[in-house]
């Protein structure tokens, strides 16, 4: 197989080539680089690069994360030759093209399927590492101290089958369905040697990442990450998001990624009133612009008062969680808007905020603003972090390597 | 493969769901039923007698049949897909939750029909040959882990985390033998 390249426009062709006599399959089977880029150039982020996709590049619609362990006796060739295979296979899906051939009748085709005749859809798949990995496979030294675990916050009701997780991938793409197809097949390639963990569909970006994006709505109505670290900040970026050398050599120009499962209690929120809603976050709901304030990036003025106090009141989100608050500390957001249907046991709506952020140091980053939120923000009267994972993201990689080759060579 | 029998797999096997409305209901479940809901043996005589002569017809049909490389390996992956479909759910054994031991002799039987292909298996894909073992080695040990002397513990007391255990070993089984009708033929 290697070597042969398919587009998903050529595998339909092959498929019903396939059904039609499979003989007759391997001869169709070989189509030309020109068919790879059926998808249009703009439907396709590279996969390769200085840093992993999925990061800075600007925020897709749609995400599907899931986690995954190591099944117990696996080696480190075995964990390092999945991630080999991950590698080529994200190459080619984030092209538009199958992971491999459906030529064979006696085989199930190598590729799921159900992407075929999309578009590429700006398909990202970004990798990280979980703090339990490096307890294994003599990888011990190579743990970053900023790796460990995220102690327990204030307000946290996790669930274990929802957290933690030593491998992780992070789908992000315009369409569900390209999404979806992304991480099934990644999770039948690893089969027996990982199991998923947990999984998370997001059907709506909640923030952007450059300034070209329009700034989206989350679940509770109102614009999120106005403020955040974009890419065009490339100072910014350095700063806050890309691990330098303070980092092992293997993750220097990666990051880490926190994700959050945030319940909203949208029954709740829905009764609440629209004063209420305001100064909880301390904006706006129509224009997104912070109280006080005519237009959405109009300047957070946190000393503002007004005739019964602060004009943004003091446990208002955007006052805990501005850099101004947290000794100019600034994250990457770059979560989801989920909903898993139904809760049978509340009778409520299960819906809510999936947070992404990437950061440099994510003690001194995410837990230290979440401390604070925690606390005090009005906010955790309509919500509930419930799910928790923390993973160190690798650089990207270049052409004919293979995802985190920096871990294991050296 | 049961397929194959026609009428009897049903007669023997069927779930209470399987059984279309006016038909009679018979085999191993019926009695299953009778045991542990109804506590009786009341009017099971006749389906006693019935599930044994159609276990009897099958051995005897059994004997006389001959299979392709292909339908052998069709089958080990059958007997471990039924374990994915239905088995690790509870549903089989819904009314005395000896699923286990349905479990185990799944596993047996396809361990044993993918057994008659191994060696030509080796033969053509060595790596593939004793990745499949090696999973068939993880099934079994985590069913030996669940044993108690010779017998396991009701379903019912089988916790989340454990089945779950247990079906992600069967799929991480069931995938590398998906492959070994290909490479058979290859």
């Amino acid at each position: 197989m290697a070597g042969r390249r398919f587009s998903r426009r050529g595998f339909l062709g092959l498929a019903g080539a396939a059904a039609a006599g499979a003989g007759a399959a391997g001869a169709v089977a070989l189509v030309t680089d020109e068919d790879d880029k059926a998808a249009p150039a703009s439907e396709v982020v590279p996969f390769h690069g200085p840093h992993q996709a999925g990061i800075i590049t600007p925020a897709q619609d749609r995400l599907h994360m899931a986690a995954f362990d190591v099944s117990p006796g696996v080696s480190r060739d075995e964990l390092r030759d999945l991630l080999r295979d991950w590698t080529r296979a994200a190459e080619r899906m984030t092209k538009g093209s199958p992971v491999g051939a459906a030529d064979d009748l006696l085989a199930p085709p190598l590729d799921t399927g159900e992407a075929s005749g999309l578009p590429a859809s700006r398909l990202t798949v970004t990798f990280g590492f979980g703090p339990g990995l490096f307890d294994r496979f003599g990888l011990q030294h190579q743990r970053p101290a900023a790796l460990r675990t995220l102690e327990a916050l204030p307000g946290d009701e996790l669930d274990p089958d929802r957290s933690g997780g030593e491998l992780c991938v992070q789908a992000c793409a315009d369409d569900p369905q390209v999404v979806f197809h992304a991480v099934r097949n990644l999770a039948r390639i690893g089969r027996g040697v990982v199991t998923m963990r947990w999984s998370q569909l997001g059907f709506g970006r909640t923030s952007k990442t450059t300034d070209a994006q329009v700034t989206p709505r989350n679940l509770m109505g109102f614009k999120d990450g106005t403020r955040n670290l974009i890419a065009e900040d490339t100072a910014g970026l350095e700063r806050f998001a890309w691990a330098g050398d303070e980092a092992p050599p293997w993750l220097r120009g990666g990051s880490y990624l926190v994700a959050r499962r945030i319940r909203m209690l949208i029954e709740v929120w829905d009764r609440a009133s629209l004063g209420e809603q305001e100064r909880t976050i301390g904006r706006v709901k129509s224009s997104g612009a912070p109280l006080g304030g005519r237009l959405e990036h109009d300047e957070v003025d946190l000393h503002a008062r007004g005739s019964t106090g602060p004009v943004i009141p003091v446990d208002a989100h955007i006052r805990l969680a501005a850099p101004a608050t947290n000794h100019d500390m600034k994250i990457l957001r770059r979560g989801y808007s989920f909903t898993d249907g139904f809760d049978p046991e509340l009778g409520q709506l299960d819906a809510g905020l999936f947070f992404i952020a990437f950061q440099r140091d994510p003690h001194k980053q995410f837990v230290a603003i979440q401390r604070r939120l925690g606390t005090t923000d009005h906010l955790n009267e309509y919500i509930k972090h419930v799910g928790s994972a923390l993973f160190a993201v690798p650089p990207g990689v270049r052409p004919g390597d293979s995802i985190a080759d920096g871990l294991f060579s050296a | 493969v049961a397929e194959s029998f026609g009428g009897l797999d049903p007669s023997i096997d069927a779930r209470v769901n399987d059984v279309a409305k006016g038909d009679p209901w018979t085999g191993f479940h019926r009695i299953e039923q009778a045991l542990w809901v109804k506590h009786t043996t009341n009017g099971m005589d006749k389906i006693a007698d019935k599930l044994l002569a159609d276990v009897k017809q099958l051995e005897s049909k059994v004997q006389g049949l001959s299979y392709q490389p292909e339908e052998l390996s069709n089958g080990a992956n059958g007997l471990l897909d039924e374990v994915s479909a239905s088995k690790i759910t509870g549903e089989e054994d819904r009314y005395s939750h000896t699923d286990l031991s349905d479990f185990e002799a799944n596993v047996a039987g396809s361990q044993t029909t993918y057994g008659l292909l191994a060696p030509a298996l080796r033969e053509k894909d060595e790596a593939l040959a004793t990745r499949i073992q090696q999973r068939f080695d993880a099934v079994n040990s985590a069913l030996a882990d669940l044993k108690t002397g010779d017998s396991y513990p009701s379903y019912d007391t089988v916790d989340k985390a454990q089945r779950r255990k247990l079906s992600q070993l069967v799929d991480a089984l069931a995938e590398p033998m998906s492959q070994v009708a290909s490479k058979l033929q290859g």
